[in-house]
């Protein structure tokens, strides 16, 4: 495949790496709420919208954050041309859960419009495109575990095959979170030919390169 | 009514997830929606629920609704006009 992986962010078990390197490290947070919520913080970002999401978007959408911090090029991609393929195991089964608690007693039955939004996992895809308003070619997978031949199979058609002049960028990645328990893995790949004079991180997209990068927690 | 006042920011303050504002912050007088709460559609939807939810009231008339939620003082004159 010809393109690059130019920034990654991996966050898990209140940790967060960046391009491989420790970045931020939480002995805080006792839950995954309070966890992301001081991750917010550190990030300085002025985004209420955040507060609103559910733990899923919320981990997408700084695992995102982080990634494109890291990308010196991303501002100058077009924003149709930037493509969002993400995957995970679990759907959106944190907020279907808290959905079905508030539609179990008919005699209180309140289903919540806002925690309802949230009861698909391609929403992060929206919460993302909307943050960075990126109008280009997306999916969700769901696979058992991250499938980096799969994601690998579809962001090359995406920048290698069809409408290949379409596609410049991909945000793409795994971004899972059941119960207490949250992963994110998200990486922003671009056309091998896109800016050959890049500085700073970059590395060759294959599959072997991004299970490296997805199991480089140390 | 004030009472009712500072129940509703701190009920919508929660219900809305908006972690970043306090009751103090919130006019009573300003608009929910555009310039000042910022308020969205979905939100809209939440305060038809928080009414239906903790005063028993359900909004019958909807083209009503713009006018009742245009600002914590107006659901207030609406509730304590329709609270059973």
């Amino acid at each position: 495949m010809k393109a690059k992986i130019v920034s990654y962010c991996k966050i898990k078990n209140n940790t967060v790496w960046v391009n491989g390197e420790k970045f931020y490290v939480d002995n805080q947070s006792v839950d995954i709420t309070t966890f992301l919520a001081h991750l917010y913080k550190q990030l300085n970002l002025n985004y209420p919208k955040f507060f609103k999401m559910d733990n899923l978007c919320k981990l997408g959408i700084l695992a995102t954050e982080l990634a494109i911090q890291n990308n010196s090029e991303f501002n100058n991609y077009e924003k149709d041309k930037v493509a969002i393929s993400l995957s995970n195991n679990s759907s959106s089964i944190e907020t279907d859960r808290n959905h079905i608690k508030t539609i179990a007693d008919k005699n209180q039955y309140f289903p919540s419009p806002s925690l309802f939004v949230y009861t698909l996992p391609n929403i992060i895809i929206g919460e993302i495109a909307i943050k960075y308003k990126l109008t280009g070619e997306n999916s969700f997978f769901i696979s058992e575990k991250f499938d980096e031949n799969l994601m690998c199979t579809y962001d090359s058609i995406l920048l290698n095959e069809a409408q290949s002049s379409h596609t410049t960028a991909v945000i793409g990645g795994w971004v899972n979170v059941d119960g207490n328990e949250g992963e994110g893995f998200i990486y922003c790949l671009e056309k091998a030919n896109f800016n050959p004079d890049r500085t700073g991180f970059s590395s060759s997209y294959n599959s072997e390169t991004i299970h490296k990068f997805y199991n480089k927690t140390e | 009514m004030k009472e009712l006042i500072e129940n509703l920011k701190k009920q919508i303050i929660e219900q809305l997830n908006l972690a970043e504002v306090k009751p103090e912050d919130i006019d009573p007088n300003a608009s929910l929606f555009g310039d000042g709460l910022g308020l969205d559609s979905i939100d809209a939807l939440e305060l038809i629920v928080l009414l239906e939810k903790n005063y028993g009231i359900k909004i019958q008339d909807p083209a009503a609704a713009k006018n009742i939620f245009s600002s914590i003082q107006s659901m207030a004159d609406f509730i304590m006009a329709n609270k059973k």
